[in-house]
């Protein structure tokens, strides 16, 4: 269940977007990565689950080295859900969180027991359950990620990435969707714009800029006054929300 | 746990497709094999098949047997494997591609395949030595080539990959329609006008024994990566989260789609529409899951096409339509009715 990433480097062509990035990640955590648009979130995301294959450095999920496990394998124990994965296809919700089994299963081998009950379990979790008949086009945006969410539970993960789940989302499934992931009994991490959101539902904060990590620690650790005008350019005033120990942004009109 | 019933729903219908499959697809073919400008009795048809396999010893007049045998059968059985390996193509394409619209000659294959068809017909590359068939499939597999080249083997993503398939098939229709404009008379541009459209007329047991080998071991090929295929559903990032080794499972498809769509049009020439359509009518019966969809794809193609071949031979009397045109003339208001029927309700 822990992640250990060391001087990760990763660019385009003559242009690099991840600059020497390490980090360890524990078992459990809820980690959030915030940071301006640009600053590489998402390509850092994929480079630590092995989506992408970093320039120089290595990453460690659970004491292997990433780029030495097979697609398949590193499937079983890590899930990524993607911001607004779509499809034309018409396909129900069950037939969706039944993709999340692919990892498992062999070519031509049926639906194991196992399988069933991942799915079911999966669907569970996001309280999906009633609606696995439902056509994948006719859910909501929060549904939608939802079901996403389910698929990837079902792949049975130890790791869960999380490319800004709440984009699109109303208030009310933003903070749903985030109590949800802090919630399993997995390791996350999660990349999100919500500042505010990021303070009340993650252990740990990464703040990254222009590719580089910037800071790390607990929310009232990492965001400041100096941290937000320094990345992200904004006057705020950080308070503490009532009794939570963690810590509010207000936002400062000037 | 639902999962015994659906196991045990899941083999019985495979039992069921299997033996509707076997059923039509027999039927079609009896009938294809007895139908004609010669016209022979079912009877002897079904008496004719067994006899060659020394079933029966039933006495059969030796002209008829010799159609039966030496023509029509042959040309049946290469009909039905030519449309199974197109709508196979075809859905294995839409997937990929997640592109409704895609079909096996969108990566310039058939376009490709014409070039080296005029080639031969027309400048006569090859004197004689290369056939019609070599000269169509090495242009098929040049086109897959350039198109290969242009998206990177096949890696920079759909758009990137029908777009260069646009590109191919654009270049070599202009290389064909120079070449027959510029070398070619009347009479050359006729043949290459109806070898394009396509026609069962030549094929005999070689193409049938050729074909079979290239579409069976495509199929199998293709079944073997279903599950993989499901996992594009989201898109090709989404595939290799979920574990599929995505560039392989990519280049091996687009190769086997290839091979098998080079092979046919090489045969019989371009027979559009069935791989299009074919898949569309396949998922609306039997659902989007690829292990099901390729098998129901390959047999619903198989029979369409000696049905559509048949057609062909009797819709003119004494003259053949070339089957392409009836694959169309067939499919669209066909098509038509399930574009109809799935509309979105609003």
């Amino acid at each position: 269940m822990t992640i250990v990433a060391s001087n990760l480097i990763w660019g385009v062509g003559p242009k690099t977007i991840v600059r020497d990035v390490s980090l360890s990640v524990c078992g459990g955590e809820t980690l959030g990565l915030i940071g301006p648009n640009g600053s590489g979130k998402s390509s850092l995301l994929r480079l630590l689950s092995g989506l992408k294959r970093p320039r120089s450095g290595r990453v460690e999920i659970n004491g292997r080295d990433v780029a030495r496990v097979s697609r398949r394998n590193l499937a079983r124990e890590v899930a990524f859900v993607q911001q607004n994965a779509a499809t034309d296809t018409n396909v129900s919700v069950r037939d969706v969180v039944r993709l999340g089994r692919t990892p498992h299963r062999s070519a031509l081998g049926g639906w194991s027991s196992a399988d069933e009950a991942a799915v079911s379990a999966a669907l569970a979790q996001v309280d999906m359950h009633g609606r696995r008949a439902q056509a994948w086009q006719t859910l909501s945006g929060g549904e939608r990620q939802r079901v996403h969410i389910a698929r990837a539970l079902a792949q049975s993960p130890t790791i869960l990435f999380l490319d800004e789940p709440t984009n699109h989302l109303d208030i009310h499934h933003q903070i749903e969707i985030l109590r949800m992931v802090r919630d399993l009994d997995v390791t996350s991490i999660v990349a999100l714009h919500d500042l505010n959101l990021a303070a009340m539902f993650c252990d740990r904060i990464v703040v990254m800029q222009e590719g580089a990590l910037v800071a790390c620690g607990p929310p009232a650790a990492v965001l400041n006054q100096a941290l937000l005008r320094q990345v992200f350019r904004i006057e705020a005033e950080v308070i503490e929300l009532s009794g939570s120990g963690r810590p509010h942004i207000r936002f400062c009109s000037l | 746990m639902t999962t015994p019933r659906e196991a045990e729903r899941g083999a019985g219908g495979l039992v069921l497709f299997l033996v509707l499959f076997i059923v039509a697809l027999g039927f079609a073919v009896a009938l294809a094999t007895a139908i004609g400008d010669y016209s022979i009795g079912l009877g002897t048809v079904v008496l004719a098949i067994t006899n060659g396999f020394g079933l029966t010893d039933a006495d059969i007049p030796p002209i008829q047997e010799s159609v039966i045998w030496d023509l029509r059968l042959s040309r049946a059985l290469v009909a039905a494997l030519a449309g199974a390996g197109l709508a196979l193509c075809g859905a294995i394409l839409q997937a990929l591609l997640r592109n409704a619209l895609a079909e096996p000659f969108v990566l310039g294959v058939s376009a490709g395949a014409s070039t080296g068809a005029v080639c031969v017909i027309v400048l006569g590359i090859g004197a004689g030595g290369l056939s019609l068939s070599m000269g169509a499939f090495a242009g098929a597999f040049a086109a897959f080539a350039v198109v290969a080249v242009l998206s990177n083997g096949a890696t920079s993503g759909p758009n990137h990959t029908i777009l260069a398939g646009v590109a191919a098939a654009q270049l070599f229709n202009a290389l064909t329609s120079y070449i027959v404009t510029t070398s070619g008379n009347a009479q050359q541009a006729r043949d290459v006008m109806f070898w394009l459209l396509g026609s069962f007329g030549g094929v005999r047991w070689p193409d049938f024994q050729l074909l079979i080998g290239v579409v069976v071991l495509g199929l199998a090929i293709c079944l073997w990566m279903a599950r993989a295929l499901d996992a594009f559903t989201f898109g090709d990032e989404d595939a290799a989260a979920l574990g599929v080794p995505v560039a392989r499972i990519r280049l091996v498809l687009f190769a086997v789609t290839a091979m098998i769509t080079a092979t046919i049009v090489s045969m019989v020439g371009a027979i559009g529409f069935v791989g299009l359509v074919v898949p569309h009518a396949a998922r609306y019966v039997v659902g989007p899951t690829h292990l099901r969809l390729l098998p129901a794809c390959a047999a619903v193609g198989a029979v369409f096409m000696v049905l559509a071949d048949i057609v062909s031979r009797i819709v003119v009397t004494q003259q053949t339509v070339p089957i392409g045109v009836v694959t169309a003339l067939v499919g669209v208001p066909f098509f038509a009715l399930i574009l109809y029927r799935s509309r979105p309700k609003t």
